[in-house]
Order: C-alpha cells, then structure tokens, then sequence
C-alpha cells in the first residue's frame, strides 16, 4: 500500500451520500478519500474528466461546495490479523463495540479508530526457520486467536523468498514486525496484519467439487435441501417468514470452523441478540463458545446506506481470510435485498439508466460477483478452505418474481424458499418443500450413505409422499377427506405426522434446536419405516382407525424435542417398538 | 431558537411545489435548515435538499404557497433543522415542527437537538425484553408488546385502529410494576376529529398530562408531515435517553407520511421504484423506526407503535410492506372480522410480535404462555380450510373432527380475540381463555402442547358440559 497522498479536491455538488468534487483528474476509481472538514471517509465510484463522483459513508450533512477532499491514494481496504473474530464492525471495519465504549451509544459521524486492537499483545510462535523458502500463502508463524481457532500468519499474495529474520516465540502486537523475507522484489517485513481492498478477491490455487455436507442442523435442510461445503444458497422470504432466525441458526449451529455475519441493512436489536446471545451458546461440534469463531458485521437498516453497499464485501473479504488458513467458512448474509436497494439509491443519484424496478442494470453482475467469491477451493498454500454463502432476499410483497430474487436464482444452487402460510400457522422453519430445491442432493449423496445406504431412496420416499399429499389436499378442500380411500388417508396421517415430527423444528427448544446427522438420520428411518409398514397394513385390510391407535405415533412426533442428540440407545429403542407394533398389527389381519 | 446571524438571499429562481432554487449561494450546507420568508415578510421553515455549486434546493416545510421568484427571501441557519426538547413539552400539542399549537407559550429551556437524530450504535443496544400488559388478549396472549419493541398496526379506512392504539395507551402497564409511559403521538395527516378521539380518550383516563401531540393536520402543508415523526422521535429520545423515563411512540398514519414523501420525491424528479414511492423509501423508514430501543446505560426505552392504513386492505402495498421488514412484528386488522362486529378486529395469523419469545414464560408471565400460544395458532390455521369444505359440502356433512374445528374457530374469534373497549384483561386471564378456547379440541390434537402442561392446565371442554343456544344445561 502506498502512503496517503494528500492531494485536494473540492467539493461542487451534495446529494444525500452522493458528493461530486472537482480537481480529482489523478484519483483513481475506488479510492478512498476523505471529505469535508470532518474527513468522511468516501470513495470514488466514478470520473469524469476531473470530477470525481464520491460515495460518502456517512452522515453528509453540512457538507458544502468549496470544502475539501483529501486523496488517500488506496483503496477501501481491510485490516486482516488476529482479533477480528468475536469483534463486531460497521460496513468499514470500524469496531463497533470499541466506539460504543468510547463516543457512546450514537454513531457520530467522522468518528474514526483502528479496527483492531494495536495495543494488545499475542503469543506468537514462528514456523519457519532463516534460509527457507516461502510462497505467498504458506505459514510463516501462527496465533492461537481464540481457544476454537489457531491464526495462521500467512505470506500475503505476492510476496516471495527467503526468510532472512524470524523474531523468537513470545508476546507481539499486530504491528511489530516478526519475519524478514529477501526475495526479486527487495526484503518484505511481515507483521501480523495483511491489508486487502474489499473489492478485489483473494486469489487461490483452484477450485474443487465439493461432496461433503455443510451440517446446519435443521432437518429440513441437511435431509431435504442440503448446502455442500462451498456452496451458496438463498433464502427467499416475505416478511414474518423466519428468514433471520432461520440466518441465526445457521450461525449457530453449522459446523463451519469461522462464521462471518453480516447484518445488512436489517434491525439494529438482531445484532444485539447475536452478541447478547452466542457468548453464551456453546459450538456442538467444538464445545467452545459460538463467538470465538464469529465475526459480526453490521450495517443495520439506518446505518448510512453507502457503507451498507461495502458490507457485503468485508464480510466475504474476511471470509476469505479465513479460507486462506485453511478453514472451512460460512458467510451469512441479512440481507442481500437492502444491499441491492443501496446499489439502485446510489444508481438513482448519479442519474443512471435503471433497469427494471429502478435497479440498476449492473444489478445481476454485482450479485454474481458476490455468489462466485463462494467456493472450496485449493488455497496458495496448498491447503483445503471453503466458503459458503447463504444469503437471504427479501422480496417487496413476498413476490418472487421480482429481479433481486430472479437474479439471485441464477446464482446460486441452494434455493430455500419461506412460505408465509406455513409461517402463519408457526410451522418453523417455513421452508417449503414444494418450491425449495437443491442442486447438491446428487454430490452429497455419498456422505450420507456412509451413516444409511438406503438415504437416497428414503429421502425420495418421504419428498414423494409430500407431493402426493399435496395433490390429496386440492381434493379434501373440496370434498372433505372422508371419501378418500383408507390408503389415501393414510398419505394424508403420515405426511401431517411427518410435517409436526420431522420438518418443523422449535429454534427454541434446548433439544430440538440443534440435530445431528445421525439423529436425522434415525428419525427419517423411523418415518420410512412408519409409512411402508402401515401401507402394508392397510392394503391387507386393516382400518385406518387403527394405524391412527398405534401408541407409537405420539413418541414418533415427540422424539424430536424428547430424545437428545447423542442418545442413540433411545432412537434404536424407538425404532425397535415401532417395529413390534407394526409386526403385531400387521399379524391381525395377516 | 438560537439565533445565529444567517446569510440571506433575495429572490429565488424556481418555485415547484414543495421545492424553490436558490442561485448564487456560497457556503450553503446539505441538509442544513433554511427560513423562507415570503413577500409579506411571513417565514416558513425549510431544509437544504441538494447543493450545486451555487443553486441550492430547498424544500420548503411550510408549502411555497404565496412565494414569487423575486420576493422571496432565503436566510440559511448553517445547522440541521432541530427542535428545542424538554420535560415540560409533557401535557402541550405542537405542530410537526415543534411549535405549540395549544395557545400556550413555547416550552421555557430545552436543549436544542437536531430533528434527524443519529444512529444508535447497534453494539451499545440492550435487547428488549420486558412485557407489557397491554390488556389485550390478542396482543398479550399471542402477539405480545415488549418494551423498546417497535410494533406497528395495519389497518384499513374505516377500521378501529385508533381506538386500539387509545386502548393500549389507557391500560399498557409492566406487571407488578407501577411505572407507566409517557406518550407522544405524533399525527401526519390527522384529521380533526381524530385528534379530538385521541385527546378526549386521554383526558377521560387521566393521563392528558403525560401526553405530547405533534400534529400535522390533515389541511396543514403536507411537506411538514415528512419532518413530524422525527421532531417527536427527537424527543422521545430526549425523553428516553436523558431523562431515563419510558417512552410510548403512536405515530399515526405512516401512509400519508410515505405519500409526502412520495409527493417531495416525484417534485425532485427522482426515479421512482414501486407505485411511484422513492427508492430509498426502506432506509428513510428505517431511519426513523429504529429510533426505538434501549440502549445500554440508560433506563429509559422508546417503544414505537406505527398506525398505518393499508390502501384496499393490500398488506403487499410499499408502506406495510416495507414497514414489515423494518418492524418487529406486526398486528394485523382484517375486514372481515371487523364486519362481523369483533373487536379488536386483529387477525391471528398474520399478525406476529417477533420479540415475544423473549420477554413471556416462566418469571415474565407464565410457564405455557408461548406453548399455548402457537397451539392456538397451529390449530386456528385450520380453520379457514374447514370453514371453506363446509360451506362446499355442507357442515353436516363434516366428520366430527372438523366440526370440533370449526366450534373452534369461532370461540377463539369471539371468546378471545373479542372484547370491550374497556376491558382491561391480565395476562392470567387471557391465557386461561386461551386454554378454555383449546379445550374444544381433543388432547389428541394438542401436539405442540407437552404432557405437562397439558396435565396441568388442560380441561376437556365437553359437549355437554356447556350451555347449549337455548341455555338449558
């Protein structure tokens, strides 16, 4: 990064964010730059002979023609190095909790601090000795950053050579400088901090298919509408659909090594939940609190607009950091509408071609830039990391054909769509089955098979019987169930039972809120085993009065909350009386 | 106000309602707030739009009605447009921008605040959690109002959502608390009449005194209702903040707040996103909503309650629409309860308090509350299904199952969603009507109810154990 060049501008024109200066003929397009007498912090978006068009990330207000703007001469970059996970910033890296404690509890414009903290020491251990060599992406020393994650100081990209100096294992700062590299380039000191413009991607070595399960714990996802490690999905919904407590599960309970969050243009009090909340949460798949893997960043909805465009880049930016070391990633986005919202505010003040509904026309480009930053990939190192990405869409009137959502679609494989009838009768998660898809059933086939052989076919089995279920219903609203044949009838018992006993799931509930693979698992066999034994039962004669008598069904739907995670014993037991009740009634009228 | 030796213009070049376009101006502020005085010398409040080198556009609060491009004088105040807020503004009405309109003098001290606020740091939040018993069934049982919470009601023309709000206002309290609210209402677009609704139901319950009224009256310029939100927000933050006191915000009616809006947006010629509302319309909204909260180190809180008409009763229109994403929860009211005579016509199942979960149960209210709760929410979705297959085939026609529903039904609706005006219900009562109301179904079909609870709480409301229409046992 070069030094701040202090080169001024003026200012001709304010609109809102939107600031044009003149006498910027040298700036470059997506400088930062600093703007008034209280040094804003802006950033060129566009130039046109020598006016500048300048985003403004804060509050403009007072800002007038003939006040100055400071070139910076780089880019809107990120602090990359310990520290960052547990912290919470705004859209700009600007550590929120920080600025809480010392400007209080409003946001004042221009306030301005280091993004993380300087002062503060860690135990650094080399890994290098003098004379070896290293690439851009290999460790040079590590940081245990918080009891779940180790920091691993990375050759930034770029840089090559050999190690000259390394300091000895003890306490440092982020800024001190701990390793010497001579390479073609000159010596290159390297401190724990590694800065990158959030508008670029990180670079990697390629690209990898992905055939594992991100586990989320939601049922009706991982069995359903499973996400691959590196995948990206979408989570479409009305509002009052459970879009961010559904995020918020995600971030809980997904067994991702690093959670990034970022809160864009949404509720201030969500944020609040998260860092009042995940302290206390323990990680299932680590038994270490969920915030020492969680990067928090939020822009909520009355943040100024500016800084929630960029938001969505730091947090992948930070993500990306992440997957570097070697990490498997989760970027959650809350979301993805406000962001396209700030694009087609800004694109409305420089007076641009809209395209349809006002958003701009490079509205797709940007979202598919965003979605293909997603991946596992081969990192510089030669190491395995992964980002996935969940975004959610707030389509205007839960419509869905609108362009965020129609856009979005295009981009990623995991489409998890809200239906507000089901969130009306508090069926949670309200992710239909019928419009839901994902793309990576066939890739993770395999991993599921390792705990079931028969997964595939049971899935199918059950996603079937919803379908039917679904074409059974047009006919019971019009004529009442009761004429239906008893094995039709059946279809409509055991889809309901498999709506209240499987697919709902009580984010609420200590039990039920996280479930395990195996325990899904389980209790889809269980399911599976219900339907092809009643089926057998009724096409041998038997009542549907009786099925419904089966004690069983009520420990079927009860098991969910009822029985824990690791009791598999109870499971087992459980699909060991079903089987001795569908045995015994099947003998009756054998 | 604090004078400050403004720089003044004279004449100005355009004049398009709500806007004028000052030239030849230096050192002129965006946003900053500006006089406009028109030839008879009369000022009218405004605030700085857009800076162009030297043209200025302002939009003018008090309507450019009887300005003239060469009479027009513009003095600009270098500072924000801000309200002077105080303790005493408690029991006076003002206008949108702060000025009394009660015939009584301005409020003597204060602190002079900008209108516009600032955004409170999300890190320094405290996340609401604090029922308030709003004796409501409906309300408390199933949607509950949390403290610092902001909830908005939907409505339509004609429905009672005034008289819903004025009720809140009368009977909202903390349980086992003794503490009540101060309440300001500010009203965009009110008409007379409803104002004197409001008035006279807050005088009648006594609590006139701790009432603040900022009105901008249906017949007053419209670009004030744009600034009267915020002017009240301004000091409810005061209030909250400051004062440590607890705060109830009405603002009262959001729709025609988004129409002037609309009206200013469409004046600068800006494009348009959905039905002609401005793009930004979310984040201005935002801007506002989110004034609601806690914040640490202050007891105070400021909880929002929006009143809006939805145009045709259409939930997807831009205003409820985007006020849902913004809110946390809605209460929705439904034409057709309100034609069959239920009061308050809330609908069940569109309505949602998203902060409930956290401030009912076991040390708040009761132990079942939010079980109960969704019980009755999983079996009223039925409902409307049921209702549909009788009037296709007939309710006789019904398996017993579905007629169980449908006695339901129209329990829930008329046992616990309805009730007095003045019906003040504790939150024990509610739910006791909920579990009578769920005792029509059989325990069977209780599935979100643990053994428990159900044991503990549930009563078999049998056939014949009920008076029948003629009443005999």
């Amino acid at each position: 990064m070069s030094g701040p060049r202090a080169q001024a501008g003026s200012i001709r024109r304010v609109s809102g964010p939107i600031v044009e200066a003149v006498g910027m003929a040298s700036a470059q397009a997506y400088e930062v730059v600093r703007v008034g007498p209280q040094a804003l912090i802006g950033e060129v978006i566009k130039l046109a002979g020598d006016v500048a068009t300048i985003q403004v990330y804060e509050y403009t207000g007072g800002l007038r023609p003939g006040d100055g703007v400071q070139r910076t001469g780089a880019a809107l970059s990120l602090v990359l190095a310990p520290g960052l996970l547990g912290s919470i910033f705004d859209g700009i890296q600007r550590p929120l909790s920080m600025l809480a404690e010392q400007t209080g509890a409003f946001l004042k414009p221009g306030v301005v601090a280091d993004a993380l903290d300087v002062a503060r020491k860690w135990r650094f251990v080399p890994r290098v000795r003098p004379d070896q060599e290293l690439r851009a992406g290999e460790a040079f020393g590590v940081v245990q950053e918080t009891r779940a994650i180790e920091h691993r100081l990375l050759v930034p990209p770029g840089v090559e050579g050999k190690v000259s100096t390394v300091e000895p294992e003890g306490e440092y700062a982020i800024t001190d400088v701990l390793c010497v590299m001579d390479g073609e380039a000159g010596p290159a000191e390297l401190t724990m901090i590694q800065r990158w413009p959030v508008r670029r991607p990180r670079p990697f070595r390629r690209r990898r298919a992905s055939t594992q399960v991100l586990v989320t714990g939601q049922r009706v996802i991982d069995t359903f509408f499973p996400i691959a490690r590196g995948g990206t999905a979408a989570v479409p919904g009305d509002f009052g659909t459970g879009k961010t407590i559904l995020q918020h599960q995600f971030a809980k309970w997904s067994d991702a090594d690093v959670v990034v969050y970022v809160g864009c243009g949404e509720r201030g009090n969500e944020m609040t939940d998260i860092l009042r909340s995940f302290p206390e949460l323990e990680d299932p798949h680590t038994g270490r609190s969920l915030m020492e893997r969680t990067v928090l960043i939020a822009n909520t909805s009355n943040m100024p607009v500016a800084a929630r465009e960029v938001s969505i880049y730091t947090g992948i930016t930070i993500a990306e950091y992440y997957r570097d070391m070697g990490y498997a990633v989760a970027l959650m986005a809350d979301s993805t509408s406000r962001w396209a919202e700030a694009l087609r505010e800004a694109s409305s003040r420089l007076e641009e071609m809209p395209a349809e509904e006002g958003f701009p026309a490079y509205l797709a480009a940007r979202l598919a830039q965003f979605y293909e930053r997603a991946g596992l990939v081969e990192t510089l190192g030669g190491d395995e990391g992964s980002i996935t990405v969940v975004g959610a869409v707030s389509p205007p009137g839960g419509d869905f054909s609108e362009p965020v959502t129609q856009h979005t679609t295009r981009f990623v494989r995991c489409f998890w769509a809200l239906d507000p009838d089901l969130a009306h009768a508090r069926h949670y998660p309200a992710i239909s089955w019928l419009d839901s898809y994902s793309e990576y059933v066939g890739d993770v086939a395999d991993w599921w098979a390792r705990f079931n052989p028969d997964w595939s076919a049971q899935r199918e089995e059950m996603m079937n019987l919803l379908a039917e279920e679904d074409r059974l219903q047009q006919i019971v609203r019009l004529v009442g169930p009761d004429v239906l044949p008893d094995a039709q009838r059946l279809v409509l018992l055991v889809a309901d039972m498999f709506k209240t006993g499987f697919l709902q799931q009580d984010a609420g509930d200590e039990v039920d809120t996280y479930c395990a693979p195996r325990k899904q698992e389980l209790l889809l066999k269980g399911f599976v085993d219900f339907l092809r034994g009643t089926r057998r039962i009724i096409a041998q004669g038997a009542p549907i009065a009786r099925v419904r008598q089966l004690p069983i069904i009520q420990d079927l739907l009860r098991a969910r909350s009822v029985i824990p995670n690791d009791d598999e014993e109870a499971l087992d037991g459980l699909l060991g009386r079903l089987a001795d009740q569908l045995d015994e009634l099947a003998r009756e009228y054998s | 106000m604090i004078q400050d030796s403004p720089v003044q213009y004279v004449g100005v070049d355009r004049v398009e309602e709500p806007l004028i376009f000052v030239s030849g101006v230096h050192g002129v502020g965006y946003d900053e707030t500006v006089e406009v005085l028109d030839p008879q010398g009369n000022a009218r409040p405004g605030t700085v739009l857009e800076v162009n080198g030297q043209t200025a556009v302002v939009q003018v609060l008090g309507g450019t009605i009887g300005l003239s491009n060469t009479g027009t004088r513009v003095r600009f105040h270098g500072r924000p447009l801000s309200v002077c807020v105080s303790e005493d503004m408690l029991g006076r009405a003002f206008d949108g921008l702060g000025r009394p309109i009660d015939g009584g003098p301005a409020p003597f001290g204060g602190e002079l605040r900008d209108v516009n606020g600032v955004p409170i740091n999300p890190a320094a939040r405290t996340y609401p959690s604090e029922f308030i018993q709003t004796g409501i069934s409906i309300i408390d049982g199933s949607n509950s109002l949390i403290r610092g919470q902001k909830l908005p009601i939907f409505s339509g023309s004609g429905m009672p959502h005034d008289r819903l709000a004025a009720q809140i206002v009368r009977q909202a309290t903390l349980p086992g608390q003794e503490a009540s609210f101060a309440v300001i209402l500010a009203g965009m677009g009110i008409k007379n009449d409803e104002v004197e609704f409001f008035r006279h139901s807050f005088e009648s319950a006594g609590v006139l005194g701790k009432v603040a009224l900022f009105l901008s009256l249906a017949d007053a310029p419209s670009v004030e209702r744009v600034q009267t939100p915020r002017t009240a927000l301004t000091l409810a933050e005061y209030l909250a903040v400051d004062k440590d006191m607890h705060v109830l915000v009405i603002l009262t009616d959001m729709t025609n707040y988004c129409d002037a809006l609309r009206e200013i947006s469409s004046a600068r010629d800006e494009i348009p996103a959905r039905k002609g509302y401005p793009g930004h319309l979310y984040s201005d909204l935002a801007a506002i909503y989110e004034r609601a909260g806690r914040i640490e180190g202050s007891e105070g809180s400021i909880t929002l309650m929006p009143i809006l008409t939805m145009p045709s009763d259409d939930i997807s229109h831009p205003v409820p629409d985007l006020t849902g994403y913004i809110t946390e929860g809605e209460i929705v009211c439904d034409r057709s309860l309100f034609r069959q005579g239920i009061y308050p016509p809330v609908s069940a199942l569109l309505s949602l308090s998203r902060l409930m979960k956290d401030g009912v149960g076991a040390g708040a209210t009761r132990e079942d509350h939010m079980d109960i709760s969704n019980q009755l929410y999983a079996a009223y979705s039925r409902v409307d299904s049921v209702r549909g297959l009788a009037s296709v085939i007939g309710e006789e026609e019904l398996s017993p199952m579905d007629r169980q529903v449908l006695e339901f039904g129209d329990a829930f609706e008329k046992q616990y969603v309805n009730q007095g005006e003045d019906e003040n219900r504790s939150v024990e009562q509610t739910l006791d009507i909920a579990w009578r109301v769920a005792g029509i179904l059989p325990r069977s079909e209780l599935a979100r109810l643990s053994d428990e609870l159900l044991d503990r709480y549930y009563r078999r409301e049998s056939e014949r154990e009920r008076p029948d229409a003629e009443g005999n046992e």
